[in-house]
């Protein structure tokens, strides 16, 4: 049985079509891998029940000979910022830990809607603020790969590191996670899986938290490209809740993931090969490099050269905007409350209860850079230089079908690392991953290689805006190139 | 010039006037819940209205539509591209902690309202028109040491009307904000009911002394709500600027409430928060791109604006400016004046709907849409004194009873028998008596004291309980004196 | 950067929010240390370009004026810290 837990998407879509197994087996292993693996604290919510009467279902539809969703009986994770109705969403943090939404967010409803089993809610960092899945209210993640010592003392990565440690140890078959600055595609590299960040405006927003709403985009996390294709095309379309959702088709991306990429060309941005850039990442780098090479790719060097200043124009507009979208959290309508004798002192109390110290320092330096006297040298200096780096890869596609470069800066840290590093040092973990985010251009995080020390390492693969299929296209050949983890 | 006189010299005001306008729509500006007044607490808000996790905007067109209706107008310049800002604060009337707004990119730029007070026609510039959501209702007086809150108010779609610094007397700010009421009731873009708060007014006043041009530090005095508050509340706050700076002291800029029942100013308990509302654009709204067909479109079906139709008042029905703009000023007037004078003469039709329906209704309380009185049936009243089936004298009478019975005044006339009587050997017989009965006065007409003649006209009137036509008594009146 | 004592109140203050003066300080040195790496953006020519305020795919987005939400009363109150009679309970906001 233990077989179940590590099969990708795509293989138990074909035993439960040719009804070899059944959804109620796979969700139950999953469930019972889930308890085994509690010490990685990768779930804030089990929904054991739910889950185990939504396989029921589907095996009755499939039984019946009913009209299936395309991920019928697949046991996934969301990610503890989609709301959930009747099922608590808490971001991770204290002010919404009694939450109960009465509402589904649109992804998660189409997930819902193909078919899928929700196992839980997963752990994040809190309100998806860091890079390590150590600020959640309810306790640090573990990345389920061990240190040289065999010990649990690397963390997974974040904000979406609960969904990452989950796919990873088979806690779920794919999860969904959230990427602002990187929150897919690093904790993806940290624990050897693969995530997608779409293009932004793929996937609707509504009833998934917000941090930074420019930024924020919704993606699949699962142990193969095939099966982020699969998820990807249910989570993705056109929403009458979300401005900002894309009115276009969404194309077959399974279909087009087709192996072939003779003649693509690749771009190798110089800027991500800064001098004292870890030496393992650059071999892993290298090594992607070759076997696109060795599968006909033409990869050629190309210039971003804005992309030093994409990290800190992320901080700016990532915590103003965040600043304003965390303003609701107010003690009046569905967070908890610490009472004050006025109006402000019930914000003051129960906001400051409420947030951990990271949120609450991204508030106060977004709250600053949109004060009066700092928001053109700040905010708006930021949004110009954002234009800059869009512009950058703008300019790259003129050139080139998809650029390669590094997900993370390091392979997995370790908690003790973390916790002795400034914000600053924090935030540069997502050097690789902000100028995707800042573009909106889609990117995928998969694995590559290991460290030395046996550390899975990522790698991205970002595309031109909305041009998914001929991106997909280029990343059946990564399919195999896993079975290396 | 209007001017305040003061211990030191004549001191003139400077004012401008910032209006909230909730729009006419069925729907909130970017949710779905309703947008109707009165509704029980909680009852009209969605979500999104409750500032929920998660929850997206959506901006509601029939509220873009009506910004650009009111935009025209306004005069004003219509931008094709405008976008939302955040701006941001901490009340409980706020769910979201934010109000969207536009700042940096209203969707109505720069116009003009016509204002027509005594001392003339001027036009006072409007700065901008943005679309913006509402705030909701708190409620103090429920439970002991706490505020209620309702959101059915939040985020209904507002249109925030801010004129330049360009009135200088209590009553050409009355007039303009009546002209813009009348602007946004023809248009059917907000009801313009202040009593209700779909209509609200911010009041900016400072003084200056005659022939000075800096601006001195001004008053906000806010949600003053009524035309005659407005007007009262900057004839007071000009005073009481204009003896601080005569008693050596200087204003400074604050915040200020009308109190509507000692018809004073005070100021707004400071809040110990220093106001920075940290605009940006709204990262959940895309801006608003209008094209010149959709706004071409719009211009097109317009109803006839408050303005145009005064200028054609005048032109084609010869009114007086005056009354012109007294039959303008809200549409449902306009409307009624306008069924009223369908073959009928225009200026006689205004005065009686200016004379005797106004004082009808005012004494009773009714509005124009009320008025027992229909307008046809009026219009039919001025047609029987038209072609003398009756006089003015009667048709007052008329009117009377057309007004308790609500009946049409041709029946009236009819069952009373109070038709002018055009039988010139009845006339002459009742002249005959009139005379014989008065042969001292006839005398001394007879002697040139012509006046006298108005005095047998009224003596004749009143021997025919005014059925007679008093041209025709004029005319046999003076046979009659011939033949004495 | 001037991120002082100051600052950090009013900027809290402005975000409702409060801490001992231990954190307030800490967190003071972290903003200073961001507020200095930032610095960076300084060295960016910037003339003549506008800034980017979304990388939205679309251009714009507008909903017919219908009413389609509300009557939500139940489910507004449900995670309610405190409510009455269908209204949302605050601290009293007016003297």
């Amino acid at each position: 049985m233990t077989d179940l837990v590590n099969l990708h998407i795509s293989e138990a879509l074909d035993l439960l079509n040719k009804k070899e197994i059944s959804s109620v087996e796979l969700t139950k292993a999953h469930l019972a891998e889930m308890e085994k693996a509690r010490f990685l604290n990768a779930y804030i919510t089990e929904t054991p029940d739910r889950a185990l009467a939504d396989a029921a279902a589907s095996d009755k539809r499939r039984a019946n000979g009913e009209a299936l969703g395309a991920l019928d009986g697949i046991p996934i994770a969301n990610k503890d910022l989609y709301c959930t109705k009747g099922i608590r969403t808490t971001a991770a943090s204290k002010i919404l830990s009694k939450f109960v939404p009465p509402y589904e967010s649109t992804v998660s409803q189409k997930l819902k809607d193909a078919g899928t089993v929700m196992l839980g809610k997963v752990n994040t960092d809190q309100f998806a603020m860091g890079g390590s899945t150590v600020t959640s209210f309810f306790g640090v993640t573990k990345n389920p790969w061990a240190d040289e010592n065999g010990e649990y003392t690397l963390v997974p990565g974040g904000s979406s590191g609960g969904s990452a440690a989950a796919v990873s140890a088979g806690l779920c078959m794919g999860a969904t996670g959230s990427d602002t600055g990187g929150s897919i595609r690093q904790p993806a590299s940290f624990c050897g899986v693969t995530g997608i960040k779409p293009t932004y405006g793929r996937c609707s927003r509504y009833g998934i938290v917000a941090f930074a709403s420019s930024l924020d985009q919704a993606g699949p996390m699962a142990r193969s490209v095939k099966d982020c294709a699969l998820m990807l095309h249910e989570m993705a379309g056109a929403d009458q809740f979300d401005s900002t959702v894309a009115e276009l088709p969404v194309p077959d991306y399974t279909a087009a993931l087709t192996g072939d990429i003779r003649g693509k060309k690749i771009g190798i941005p110089r800027e991500y090969r800064p001098d004292g850039l870890n030496a393992e990442v650059a071999k892993v780098w290298d090594k992607g490099i070759e076997f696109l090479k060795n599968a006909g790719a033409e990869v050629v060097d190309i210039s971003l050269p804005h992309t030093k200043y994409a990290l800190p124009v992320y901080y700016i507009i990532a915590c103003a905007e965040a600043s304003s979208n965390l303003s609701r959290y107010d003690g009046v309508r569905y967070t908890t409350r610490v009472d004050g004798k006025t109006l402000d002192e019930m914000y003051e109390n129960t906001r400051t209860d409420g947030f951990g110290a990271e949120v609450s320092r991204r508030i106060l330096l977004g709250t600053f850079v949109l004060s009066a006297g700092f928001y053109d040298a700040y905010y708006t200096r930021a949004q110009r230089v954002r234009r800059l780096i869009y512009n950058d890869f703008i300019e790259a596609f003129k050139n080139v079908d998809a650029i390669l470069v590094p997900a993370a800066p390091t392979p997995a840290l370790s908690y003790e690392a973390f916790k002795n590093m400034s914000p600053v040092d924090t935030y540069l973990g997502d050097v690789f991953t902000t100028p995707a985010s800042l573009a909106g251009v889609p990117s995928l995080s998969l694995p590559i290689g290991l460290s030395d020390k046996g550390l899975p390492i990522g790698l991205q693969v970002i595309g031109s805006i909305l041009t998914k299929t001929r991106f997909s296209k280029f990343l059946k050949y990564w399919k195999n190139r896993q079975d290396l983890i | 010039m209007y001017t305040i006189q003061g211990k030191t010299g004549d001191w003139e005001l400077v004012i401008g006037l910032e209006v909230h306008c909730e729009i006419l729509s069925e729907s909130k500006v970017f949710s779905g819940a309703s947008a109707k007044f009165g509704a029980e607490q909680n009852t009209q808000v969605s979500f999104i209205d409750a500032g929920f996790p998660g929850m997206l905007p959506k901006v509601n067109e029939k509220c873009i539509e009506q910004c650009v209706k009111t935009g025209f107008g306004l005069n004003a310049k219509i931008n094709k591209f405008s976008r939302f800002d955040r701006k941001n604060y901490f009340y409980a009337d706020l769910p979201q902690g934010y109000q969207i707004s536009q700042l940096y990119y209203p969707i109505v730029g720069e116009g003009y309202i016509e204002v027509t007070t005594d001392e003339g026609t001027r036009k006072i510039g409007v700065e901008r028109l943005h679309l913006e959501q509402d705030a909701a209702k708190s409620i103090h007086d429920m439970v002991p040491g706490k505020s209620l809150i309702d959101l059915n108010r939040s985020g209904v779609g507002l249109m925030e009307i801010v004129s330049k610094p360009d009135m200088h007397s209590p009553a050409e700010a009355g007039e303009y904000l009546r002209q813009l009421r009348a602007i946004v009731r023809a248009l059917g873009t907000c009801d313009g009911n202040m009593d209700e708060g779909s209509m609200r007014c911010d009041v900016n006043v400072s003084v200056r002394k005659v022939g000075e041009t800096a601006l001195r530090a001004r008053t906000e005095i806010k949600n003053v709500n009524s035309v005659r508050f407005v007007m009262q509340a900057i004839e007071y706050d000009a005073h009481r600027q204009i003896d601080i700076y005569e008693s050596g002291g200087v204003c400074r800029q604050e915040t200020r409430l009308f109190d509507s029942v000692n018809l004073e100013t005070r100021p707004m308990r400071s809040k110990e928060n220093a106001n920075d509302y940290r605009y940006f654009p709204d990262p959940d709204l895309l801006p608003v791109n209008l094209t010149d067909e959709y706004i071409e479109n719009i211009r097109k079906n317009l109803p006839e604006l408050p303005e145009a139709k005064k200028k054609r008042y005048i032109a084609e029905l010869g009114l007086t400016p005056y009354d012109a703009h007294v039959l303008t000023l809200d549409k449902e007037t306009s409307a009624y004046f306008e069924a009223a004078i369908v073959g009928r003469d225009a200026k006689k039709v205004a005065n009686w709907v200016m004379g005797d329906l106004f004082a009808y209704l005012n004494k009773n309380g009714k509005s124009i849409t009320e008025s027992p009185i229909k307008a046809i049936d009026l219009g039919a009243l001025v047609g029987l004194i038209q072609d003398g089936t009756i006089s003015g004298k009667i048709a007052k009478e008329v009117f009377e009873i057309m007004a308790e019975t609500g009946k049409d005044p041709a029946s009236i006339v009819e069952e009373k028998g109070l038709k002018q009587t055009t039988d010139t050997g009845a006339i002459e017989k009742i002249i005959a008596d009139v005379l014989a009965a008065n042969m001292d006065k006839v005398a001394e007409i007879k002697a040139g004291k012509d006046k006298l003649k108005g005095w047998f006209v009224g003596q004749i009137m009143k021997a025919s309980q005014g059925k007679v036509n008093p041209a025709l008594a004029n005319q046999l009146l003076d046979k009659k004196l011939g033949e004495v | 950067m001037s991120f002082n004592e100051q600052t950090i109140k009013t900027i809290a203050n402005l975000a409702r929010l409060k801490f001992p003066q231990e954190q307030e300080e800490k967190f003071m040195q972290d903003i200073n240390g961001i507020l200095d790496w930032v610095e960076q953006l300084k060295e960016v020519d910037i003339t003549g370009v506008e800034p980017l305020v979304s990388v939205s795919p679309r251009e714009s987005a507008i909903r017919k004026d219908q009413v389609t939400d509300g009557g939500i009363q139940t489910e507004l109150m449900a995670n309610a810290p405190e409510s009455v009679q269908g209204f949302y309970e605050v601290p009293r906001m007016v003297e």
